[in-house]
């Protein structure tokens, strides 16, 4: 095997009193790559943050082309060849797309920012990942999944030897995803040295070569990527996960009460006329790439945002755009991106649970502290919430315990219809499954569910009925027994051209004559 | 324990190194105290202590009301003005429209109340940066008081002046203080409302999407920053014994200067009226000591313009390794 591009030797990091790496030694070898493995809390991030120059070993060396080296910062680690694409996007949202990739190497002419070389470098980024996006588009009129993608033109076009891939999938759908692996072939094909991060274990087979397993901080082994999955969930989580998704008696009885009723419902933009019910017991699960309405068309429903057409939940009306109400009439809502919309990070998880409930339980206007904090202790043993305990704030949870907070929220509620956008993106499989129990029992106990996920296993693994949506609309509704990821994603790329899109820009000229009026 | 604010140790028994960790403002106060002290003898005689208690008053009563406003991630810079409208306005109101002397209390707290919900629902529901639309207010407020009085003093009405007067021996202003903060405190640890505040500071979109009425909630926090101002502006016209139009220029920043020196954070979801109160007598503290020490006023501002920038410092350093 070839001199490894960089290594950490037994290296350990400690946080306070918490240990969060211990011993442990990585090599990174040119033109391959190794994964790390681990449920959220066994120190991947640490250990990444380690190679990128943001932590330094407490104990331990880091060995760059056989050289000892010392990592003091960002730029040290940058100078080596070494980019990181982290979790968290390090984008600026009121840039353009081609100001955000020579973000802080500005290409200068005379001094001056040189616009065409801007543009330039940003074309050639997008090209290397098959993307075909406007480099002059403002970023934060993205969605999540292209800011992602521009994240990782930028790293490519740093030049990068050794590159650190910490999730990058977590936000794209299986196309771009795919787009992403090839440029990974191509990058291993001149050599570069990756680490990769991902909870998708399928993608581990398709991009890795090695395998460190962590758990607890300790790397528990070391394995070839070609191993099977379920010998790597058995590694990483040390005990057998008999099944993923939880047996449901599925197809509902004919007699089921019909809980949401959505009808005729269109958004300014991204969703239009849009039907469907769902029943007492039920998980409909909605399909889609990403754009094509599902996340605007949940927070229609949930009244975060306006719309036109009805939502009746057993029976009652919801206004438009009034969450409140939606909530008393026992909507839960956990949103797509749970750090800004779902949490307030620096609060107590007391608080998280009780968000919804603390107006709902108050007598006098006064809170029942005492009631809140006992309902929030309850419904977090419930969930197997790990903490250290009820006070500590939500920031210092892993993401599949912050999820189980916002989760937590709306049980604590007694939420009847629970509306999931991604429920387990950024989740370790762990975390995952008891989500999928919490989907479970939530219907089981007489709720209904709408799941919206990017991945397909999921949606084909919980619901009972799927719907595809393409361009803003429903464009097929599938059994469990039609559904494949295979005529999922048929309907899903089916644009309802013609007729449709002719609709839609009237539709779309209308409102920009209103706006302007 | 208060699980509502945040940055509250948990363990259980006292703790030291957490108590210095989450009340520098204070332990700074209790240091300044004693140089003060050990500098100037007559700063601990109590002609003295009672001075600062009053000179407090007023900038701690306008902190209490920013304080609501900060919580809730926002910022407020018409206080100052609407101290001045308020006592204005209600002074007017019972010297030229015969508006019984009873309720001129009651007259300058609605005042400030409603140019409060002015400036919150231009913030709210008028999309206006809490900044923008504060200091539109702040210009508003400062002119209508011109206009009204002619930019000429008005005396005080009776009961205006009595918030200036003494309760035995405890100045009116400082038993003001207290029952204002005492008012504040209820209201930001055990109403919803409060909860509210620091969940619409902490995340707005995450509250929104909880279903807690949000604008409302900007609205309210401007309504009581307002009516607090009012109060601040009676105590001010009371001590004076007449109504000048100038009185609270520049409070505000006196104001947001006690918030984050105790504790509070600019960006919202974090803040306890206990250090409000601890970071203005910081401010009433080092402006009493230096005088007695006759240090030039103007050296003074170098003075508080240092220790703000300090606190803040010492905070963001606290935070930042609160958070690894």
């Amino acid at each position: 095997m070839s001199e490894p591009l960089m290594q950490l030797r037994n290296v350990s990091k400690s946080f306070g009193s918490v240990r969060v790496i211990e011993d442990v030694s990585v090599a990174i070898h040119p033109g391959q790559v190794t994964v790390l493995l681990g449920e959220n809390g066994a120190g991947k991030s640490t250990l990444i943050k380690m190679m990128s120059g943001i932590y330094q070993p407490d104990s331990g060396e880091i060995i760059v082309d056989g050289t000892r080296v010392h990592l003091p910062h960002v730029k040290a680690a940058e100078r080596l060849g070494i980019a990181t694409i982290h979790q968290e996007l390090n984008l600026v949202p009121t840039m353009t797309v081609a100001q955000n990739i020579s973000l802080g190497r500005e290409p200068r002419r005379f001094g001056v920012v040189d616009r065409k070389e801007l543009a330039r470098i940003a074309r050639d980024a997008m090209d290397r990942i098959g993307m075909d996006l406007d480099p002059s588009a403002n970023l934060g009129d993205m969605g999540v999944a292209r800011q992602q993608l521009v994240e990782v033109a930028k790293a490519l076009s740093l030049d990068a030897r050794i590159l650190i891939l910490d999730e990058p999938t977590a936000a794209l759908t299986g196309t771009e995803s795919a787009a992403l692996f090839a440029v990974i072939d191509e990058l291993k094909a001149r050599g570069v040295g990756m680490v990769f991060i991902s909870h998708h274990m399928d993608e581990i087979a398709r991009v890795g070569d090695s395998v460190v397993v962590l758990r607890d901080g300790h790397a528990v082994a070391e394995v070839p990527a070609a191993t099977p999955e379920d010998e790597l969930v058995r590694l990483m989580v040390g005990r057998e996960l008999s099944e993923q998704f939880p047996r449901r008696p599925r197809r509902r009885d004919d007699e089921a009460e019909e809980m949401l009723c959505v009808r005729g419902v269109s958004t300014g933009e991204l969703v239009y006329d849009v039907s469907f019910s769902v029943y007492r017991g039920e998980v409909v699960g909605i399909a889609g790439l990403v754009g094509a309405g599902r996340t605007e068309l949940i927070r229609a429903i949930a009244g975060a945002e306006k719309r036109t057409g009805s939502v009746t939940i057993a029976g009652q009306d919801l206004p438009a755009g009034d969450v409140a109400t939606a909530v008393r009439a026992g909507i839960g809502h956990v949103p797509e991106d749970r750090k800004n919309q779902g949490l307030v990070l620096d609060a107590s998880i007391t608080n998280n649970i009780g968000y919804a409930t603390v107006g709902s339980t108050a007598k006098a206007g006064m809170v029942d502290r005492a009631g809140q904090r006992r309902r929030a202790q309850d419904v977090s043993a419930k969930l197997r919430v790990r903490m250290r305990d009820i006070d500590q704030h939500v920031r210092d949870l892993s993401g599949g315990n912050q999820q189980k907070v916002v989760f937590a929220r709306w049980v604590a509620a007694g939420s009847r219809v629970l509306l999931l956008d991604e429920p387990t993106r950024g989740v370790d499989v762990g975390a995952k499954v008891e989500i999928y129990e919490l989907i479970k029992e939530v219907t089981d106990a007489g709720g209904a569910v709408v799941l919206v996920s990017s991945e397909l296993p999921e949606v084909l693994g919980m619901s009972d009925r799927i719907l595809v949506m393409s361009e803003g609309r429903i464009s097929g509704e599938l059994s469990t027994e039609q559904a494949t990821e295979d005529s999922v994603m048929a309907l899903a790329v089916s644009n309802s051209r013609s007729d449709a899109s002719a609709e839609r820009a009237i539709h779309t000229l209308e409102r920009e004559t209103r706006e302007q009026a | 324990m208060n699980s509502i604010s945040a940055g509250v140790s948990n363990r259980r028994g006292f703790d030291l190194k957490n108590f210095a960790a989450n009340n520098g403002a204070l332990i700074g106060l209790i240091v300044l105290a004693v140089i003060m002290a050990v500098a100037s003898p007559a700063f601990l005689s109590g002609q003295n202590l009672i001075n600062i208690g009053e000179q407090v008053a007023t900038i701690a009563i306008l902190a209490f009301g920013m304080t609501f406003v900060i919580v809730a991630a926002g910022i407020d810079l018409s206080v100052g003005s609407v101290a001045a409208l308020s006592a204005m306005a209600s002074a007017s109101m019972v010297a030229n429209w015969g508006l019984p002397d009873m309720l001129t209390i009651v007259a300058g707290l609605v005042v400030g109340a409603v140019t409060g919900a002015v400036t919150g629902v231009a913030a709210a529901y008028g999309k206006l940066p809490a900044f923008i639309a504060s200091l539109a207010m702040m210009s508003v407020a400062r002119g209508l008081t011109m206009v009204i009085s002619d930019g000429r003093p008005v005396a005080a009405p009776g009961q205006m002046a009595a918030l200036g007067g003494d309760l035995g021996p405890v100045p009116v202003p400082i038993v003001v203080l207290v029952i204002a903060g005492l008012i504040a405190t209820f209201i930001l640890r055990f109403t919803v409302a409060g909860a509210y505040m620091y969940a619409v500071g902490g995340n707005i979109e995450a509250a929104r999407l909880s279903g807690i009425p949000v604008k409302r909630i900007v609205v309210l926090v401007f309504v009581l920053s307002g009516a607090f101002a009012g109060l601040a502006g009676m105590v001010t016209a009371g001590r004076l014994d007449s109504v000048q139009p100038t009185i609270g220029t520049g409070a505000e920043l006196d104001a947001i200067a006690a918030v984050v020196i105790g504790g509070a954070s600019l960006s919202g979801g974090v803040g306890r009226i206990s250090g409000t109160l601890v970071g203005a007598l910081v401010l009433a503290v080092i402006r009493n000591g230096l005088n007695l020490l006759n240090v030039s006023p103007f050296w003074q501002q170098v003075v508080i313009g240092v220790v703000i920038a300090i606190a803040v410092l010492f905070d963001v350093i606290r935070r930042k390794n609160a958070r690894l």
